[in-house]
């Protein structure tokens, strides 16, 4: 016991000589936060040290801050006291809040320019990019982990319930049919989504080329207002409701609960994140396929493209010219397709650049697992239009738990959707307008 | 016979109690000034740009029909998480002091959870009461109960209540144990030779001679279910179904910590400071008049 203390001191000084000796050579360190935990987060290390092997000048230090939510508050808390890391993991909800926030961030094309960096824009994913990308057309943050919601069908759920398990259903009205008849036949659960606000208010209004809000879904101003209680979006709502009574949809969560029950092979039919998609190929124990999600077949230009998910990477402002070299060399080694493939393939993530899309669909892939590209033909189904670029919402962090507190509400059955989308889209206004006086002159 | 330690120098008292007040005024009101000061202000996620709106954020608050059903929620909340954490622990340390042997063990036991941190407690009973997975919703579901706290408001502020009562029965059990361990037997032997029953004992003898430890708890107890529980509360429901389990020190956390809206956050801050002094202030007014010391 009277050893310990010894053998700590010289642990604490061997650990202090060897950060002595990193520190020693000049490498420019680069600090990046992100929210990649577990087998996503060694992957993200992965890339890390592929590129600090690459070249010698620059060295990216990444560094795990806790859940997204988590870490946008230690960035901004961070920004406060004049630490701000160099880039920082922002979730899609999280880009109006960061795209306001002026000085306090550099945006990618300018870091990109200013490094003299090869960097164009249009070799990004249409639906990728717009998201990122402001009413001028620069773009603003650079796009790294994207997702989409995509069906999955558990292919041996529906053989036992006397369905064709190479017919998922394409429309709602096949969807809900199907959930009823699997109900019967005895299967504990249905169907269930992960996201309910991304996958049922978001993606639904981009898929149906509907708005879910004015000014192009908030792209053009801090003035948009909700507009996601159109009859579309209450009859969709409504049906889910009634699903719920039924039994034939189970509710399990606000994030993705509902990927554990579909793993477990409690629930048949699951909408949620492509991201899924690692955990259930190691997980499930039984045959499973990725599907388009389904749509109202009597609307007009419906299907139209969904919009994605996941994160990007934000430049902070107020460091060095020479770490903001570092960064746009990171971001350029980012790009690379092969690059690209190696995080598409390994986590479930969307290719961002059409010529990561094709490397990957040429190595044979998707060949080998079948579903892994319906991510990118949904996104690029059809070219996006002002309802499906993407979002954005001021302090859409407050706006989605609005939305899914009042979706709960009509899948306890203590609201009609009529009354639940009223109220989520006036209490939904009430932040917009607060972060519009908050931000004023942006 | 009064004891009093009398000063001679006149810094010396100041000088030591400086510390503590030191810690006082850095920890709590210096934090409480900034809440009153940022509560007026709006202001953005960067803090780039920073107005005084002067009541604008407390009226946001007051017109927003969700805050105010905080209140209800809180309200039941509390008094759910002091009604049975006093009920229950004064229930184990009645039957704890009357163990004789191993007494030591049943102690040790009881007083456990209190080293658990209110995260773990509430992933604790999380995993147990899991909609799909759970032990306890498998065991409800072969008694024909349909267990799904995912969306019943109810069964979620049932769990919360469970996981912060039972984190909490242990602090209580100790003080209550220690409480009726300083009650003269001769007391309740006297009790008994007049012909007093176990119960009567009780109420009439050793509970009023308890009433001092249950007031301090009391206050104690409504502190912890205003303040202590968000821990539980974010580890499992966070403020769901339809804002159920939404207290108030939640949604203050939420709005501050998770959306960055600093001026309503600390709006709410200000509500919550207000309520509980005024609480604590009615304690010791009213209730406390009924203590017998």
């Amino acid at each position: 016991m009277t050893h310990r203390p010894a053998r700590l001191v010289r642990v604490a000084l061997a650990a202090l000589l060897a950060g002595l000796a990193t520190a020693a050579q000049a490498q420019t360190e680069i600090q990046w936060w992100h929210s990649m935990g577990g087998a996503l987060g060694q992957k993200l290390n992965a890339l890390a040290d592929k590129f600090n092997a690459s070249q010698k000048d620059y060295k990216v230090v990444p560094v795990y801050k806790g859940s997204y939510p988590e870490s946008l508050t230690a960035t901004i808390a961070a920004y406060r006291a004049g630490k701000a890391p160099h880039i920082v993991q922002v979730f899609e909800v999280g880009t109006a809040t960061m795209m306001a926030a002026g000085q306090a961030i550099v945006p990618v094309a300018k870091v990109m320019a200013d490094a003299k960096e090869p960097f164009n824009p249009k070799s990004y994913l249409p639906a990728v990019a717009g998201y990122y990308t402001d009413r001028n057309g620069n773009m603003l943050s650079f796009p790294f982990n994207s997702s989409t919601v995509v069906l999955y069908v558990n292919r041996d759920a529906f053989k036992k319930a006397g369905l064709d398990p190479d017919k998922a259903p394409k429309t709602w009205k096949e969807l809900n049919a199907f959930a009823l008849q699997l109900k019967v036949r005895g299967q504990e659960c249905a169907y269930t989504s992960g996201w309910p606000s991304w996958m049922h208010i978001e993606n639904f209004s981009a898929w149906h080329n509907v708005p879910m809000g004015t000014r192009q879904n908030g792209m053009l101003g801090l003035d948009t207002k909700f507009v996601f209680n159109s009859p579309l979006h209450v009859r969709h709502l409504t049906m889910l409701g009634q699903m719920a009574k039924r039994g034939a949809f189970t509710y399990a969560g606000r994030t993705n609960q509902a990927e554990a029950k579909f793993a477990s092979g409690e629930c048949a039919m699951l909408t949620s994140s492509t991201g899924a998609q690692a955990n259930f190929r190691q997980n499930a124990k039984f045959d499973w396929s990725v599907n388009f999600i389904p749509y109202h077949d009597d609307v007009k230009g419906a299907p139209q493209n969904s919009i994605i998910g996941g994160a990007s990477l934000w430049v902070m402002g107020g460091h060095k010219p020479a770490e903001y070299k570092g960064v746009a060399r990171f971001f350029s080694f980012l790009s690379r397709p092969e690059i690209q493939m190696e995080w598409h393939t390994g986590t479930g993530y969307v290719p961002i650049t059409m010529a990561a899309y094709e490397m990957t669909r040429k190595s044979g892939f998707y060949d080998k697992n079948p579903g892994a590209d319906i991510a990118v033909k949904q996104l690029t189904y059809k070219p996006p239009t002002e309802n499906s670029k993407g979002l954005r919402f001021g302090n859409f962090v407050q706006g989605r738990e609005v939305i899914e507190e009042e979706m709960e509400a009509v899948f306890a059955g203590k609201k009609d959707a009529k009354t639940a989308l009223d109220d989520a889209v006036r209490r939904g206004n009430e932040i917009l307008r607060k972060f519009e006086a908050a931000n004023k002159g942006r | 016979m009064e004891k009093r330690v009398v000063f001679r120098s006149a810094w010396l008292p100041y000088a030591l109690v400086a510390p503590q007040l030191a810690i006082t005024v850095v920890f709590f009101f210096w934090p409480a000034a900034q809440a009153f000061w940022y509560s007026t202000q709006l202001q953005d996620a960067f803090g780039l740009n920073t107005e005084f709106v002067g009541l604008q954020n407390f009226r946001d608050l007051f017109s927003d029909d969700r805050y105010l059903d905080s209140f209800r929620v809180t309200a039941v909340f509390s008094v759910l998480v002091a009604g049975f954490g006093l009920a229950i622990s004064l229930l184990l340390a009645a039957m704890a002091d009357r163990v004789v042997r191993g007494s030591l063990v049943y102690r040790t036991l009881l007083i456990w959870p209190y080293a658990v941190a209110p995260a773990v407690a509430g992933v604790l009973w999380a995993f147990m009461f899991a909609p799909s997975i759970g032990i306890c919703t498998y065991v409800l579901k072969k008694m024909g109960i349909d267990w799904n706290w995912v969306i019943e408001g109810n069964q979620a502020m049932l769990l919360i209540v469970i996981a912060s009562v039972w984190k909490q029965i242990s602090y209580n059990f100790l003080f209550f144990l220690a409480g009726l361990q300083s009650i003269p037997r001769s007391l309740i032997e006297a009790a008994a030779i007049d012909g007093a029953g176990p119960a009567r004992r009780f109420w009439t003898v050793v509970f009023p001679l308890l009433s001092p430890t249950t007031f301090f708890l009391l206050v104690v107890n409504i502190i912890y279910a205003f303040f202590d529980t968000f821990g539980v509360i974010d580890a499992t429901t966070q403020g769901g179904p339809a804002g159920a389990t939404n207290t108030l020190v939640y949604k203050v956390y939420y709005d501050g910590v998770k959306a960055a809206d600093l001026g309503g956050s600390s709006a709410q801050s200000v509500v919550l400071i207000a309520i509980v002094m005024a609480l604590t202030v009615f304690q010791f007014r009213f209730i406390e008049k009924k203590v017998q010391y």
